[in-house]
């Protein structure tokens, strides 16, 4: 191919990406993808779980520490996509510190407005950071990328046989 | 096959002529027109054969090899011509060729006809603990699973021809991995993920040292080389329709006419049998033996036009233009810092997989999405090939006759922009 120089100088002739595009891949999701949070091995787990999206490879294994019925501690390894791997790293510095009963609360809204098609927004005084994932939603191929976090910490807890925690975890 | 001069590749003004044959290509995804380079997973399909399957099914519907009316003798009459055309598109004789849903339907009918053939009186057909079933490390999960599964129901051990760090067959190794106890040798002709085209005949000439019965999978070469099956020698063969530019749920299964005569039935019913009483039955012979079932009639019949269609440009044609692809692919992408093509250079059809360093395979297909370009991202249905070349996902661009050097072109733009919206670029 004459007149090619190997660095690609963009000969596109429209934007880079289209506004959709970016609201999918904000930079905020990018930074977590790039500087993850929570990606440490728990000395003392009380359960986690592993989770393989069979269709990418993505795959990931969550642990959690609860005491007391709060998480106290997230930890979790994995590989796969920008967004699944930015959905962990958000998804733990959400819900480290917080109560069981509230993170089973919040792992089911963030399902509803994830499987929404952009129809229902993450609240932000309840996701905080976590809101950049809004724009997964219109694309439905890449929910299952978001969820993947989500559902291993869903499994977790509910093998922590701490149901309803007013005695606290086990 | 050395049959003269290399055919000429086909010129822009064909490859022109040839899209407007095509309805989806004018066709705009996320506000651009699509860049569809997703052909090895299914392909586009010209007019013709939605034309053909449409009048077949306005005008002489019917079932086939039943009924005395006029419309079931015309249906049976050219869903008769349609398998007659398979078999002269890829050398065989009309009788060897067996209707299938896909080429996965096709591998599956050979395994478990093995395994039924535990019963047969054919000793060659048997399977018991101490034979082996060959396979290879490049295999798509359809030319895998079915002999894993046929191992396991029968006590055989499954072993393969591995790979090099390159992804090619070490052929170096073939009298080790096929020995005297190999009884079925099954390959593809082209690897889904490489592209490379696989020597058959060094694979086929040592299967049948030992007398093992070979299965290609020709999946991926059906659609992009001229496929003589006689020549190759194989003993069975399988691709799908729908790859080749004909719908859903039509297949091919070829079979060697002494091995298939002596291969029981998989699916049995309907339509596959002489005499029926309370206690037993007696099976047609071949390909009948195999088609229990209403058939996909007006499927057939647009694979037939598929195959008339590809026949009129010349599959000599067709593989030129898929070498022309694959160099602009390959060179192409040789250029982008970062990306690792799989596969060795060389005799390949127009298809490369490739990793970008940094990017998940997903996060390049999407971005190259947002520009109505289509690729294949994940492990292709090859995973035992991704781990061993260390990977667990590539991005896989594949054209077809319908590609243009114009579309490659921005699919390699595509690439490279990925890189500086993902921060990988310098």
């Amino acid at each position: 191919m004459p007149g090619r120089s190997s660095g690609w100088p963009s000969e596109w002739g429209g934007p880079v990406s289209s506004e959709q595009l970016n609201g999918l891949y904000q930079q905020l999701i990018l930074d977590h993808s790039k500087s993850p949070h929570g990606r440490v091995t728990l000395e003392h787990p009380t359960a986690s779980s592993h989770q393989l999206n069979p269709t990418c490879g993505d795959e990931i294994t969550l642990s959690i520490q609860v005491d007391a019925g709060t998480i106290a501690h997230v930890g979790w390894e994995g590989h796969g996509c920008t967004i699944s791997q930015s959905s962990a790293s958000l998804l733990s510095s959400l819900v480290e510190g917080r109560e069981v009963d509230d993170t089973r609360l919040l792992l089911e809204e963030f399902r509803t407005a994830l499987r929404s098609r952009g129809a229902i927004e993450l609240d932000e005084e309840r996701f905080g950071d976590a809101i950049a994932l809004n724009g997964v939603s219109r694309y439905v191929a890449r929910v299952k990328c978001a969820m993947l976090a989500w559902v291993a910490l869903e499994h977790a807890l509910a093998d922590t046989g701490d149901n309803s925690s007013p005695r606290g975890g086990s | 096959m050395n049959t003269g001069a290399p055919e000429t590749a086909l010129t822009e003004a064909e490859v022109t002529a040839i899209r407007a044959d095509f309805p989806i290509l004018t066709t705009r995804v996320n506000g651009h027109p699509l860049v569809y380079l997703d052909s090895a997973a299914t392909s586009q399909k010209p007019r013709m054969v939605l034309d053909a399957e449409r009048d077949f099914t306005e005008n002489r519907n019917s079932a086939v090899h039943r009924g005395a009316h006029t419309l079931a003798a015309e249906a049976t009459e050219e869903f008769e011509a349609a398998r007659a055309t398979v078999a002269r598109f890829v050398g065989v004789d009309a009788d060897e060729i067996v209707w299938t849903s896909n080429a996965t339907e096709g591998l599956n009918l050979v395994a478990y006809a093995l395994s039924n053939a535990t019963f047969a009186v054919d000793d060659r057909l048997r399977l018991s603990p101490g034979d082996e079933i060959v396979v290879t490390e490049q295999e798509h999960h359809a030319n895998l699973v079915p002999w894993q599964q046929l191992a396991l129901r029968t006590g055989a051990t499954l072993r393969f021809i591995p790979v090099d760090d390159k992804g090619a067959l070490r052929i170096d190794l073939l009298d080790e991995v096929i020995t005297e106890r190999a009884r079925v040798v099954a390959f593809t002709h082209v690897s889904n993920v490489l592209g490379v085209i696989n020597p058959v005949g060094e694979i086929v000439a040592r299967a049948k040292q030992v007398g093992a019965i070979t299965v290609l999978d020709a999946c991926q070469s059906a659609p992009h080389l001229p496929l003589a099956l006689r020549a190759l020698d194989v003993d069975f063969a399988v691709f799908s329709g729908h790859k080749l530019l004909a719908p859903t749920g039509i297949g091919v299964l070829y079979g060697r006419s002494a091995v298939l005569n002596a291969l029981p039935p998989f699916i049995t019913g309907g339509s596959m049998i002489t005499t029926v009483t309370m206690e037993s039955a007696e099976f047609l012979p071949p390909p009948q033996r195999f088609e229990a079932g209403t058939q996909r009639v007006s499927q057939g019949i647009a694979l037939a036009a598929a195959l008339d269609y590809l026949g009129a440009i010349g599959m000599g044609r067709v593989a030129a233009h898929g070498r022309q692809v694959s160099h602009r692919l390959l060179d192409g992408l040789a250029t982008i810092e970062g990306v690792r093509v799989l596969g060795a250079a060389g005799d390949r059809i127009g298809l490369a997989s490739f990793d970008v360093a940094g990017i998940h395979a997903h996060d390049v297909g999407q971005f190259l999405d947002d520009r109505g370009i289509a690729v294949r991202v994940g492990h292709h249905c090859a995973q035992p090939l991704h781990r061993r070349l260390g990977l667990t996902a590539t991005t896989r661009a594949s054209g077809s006759i319908y590609t243009t050097d114009a579309e490659i072109d921005l699919f390699l733009q595509a690439v490279a922009d990925a890189r500086s919206f993902f921060g990988v670029a310098q």
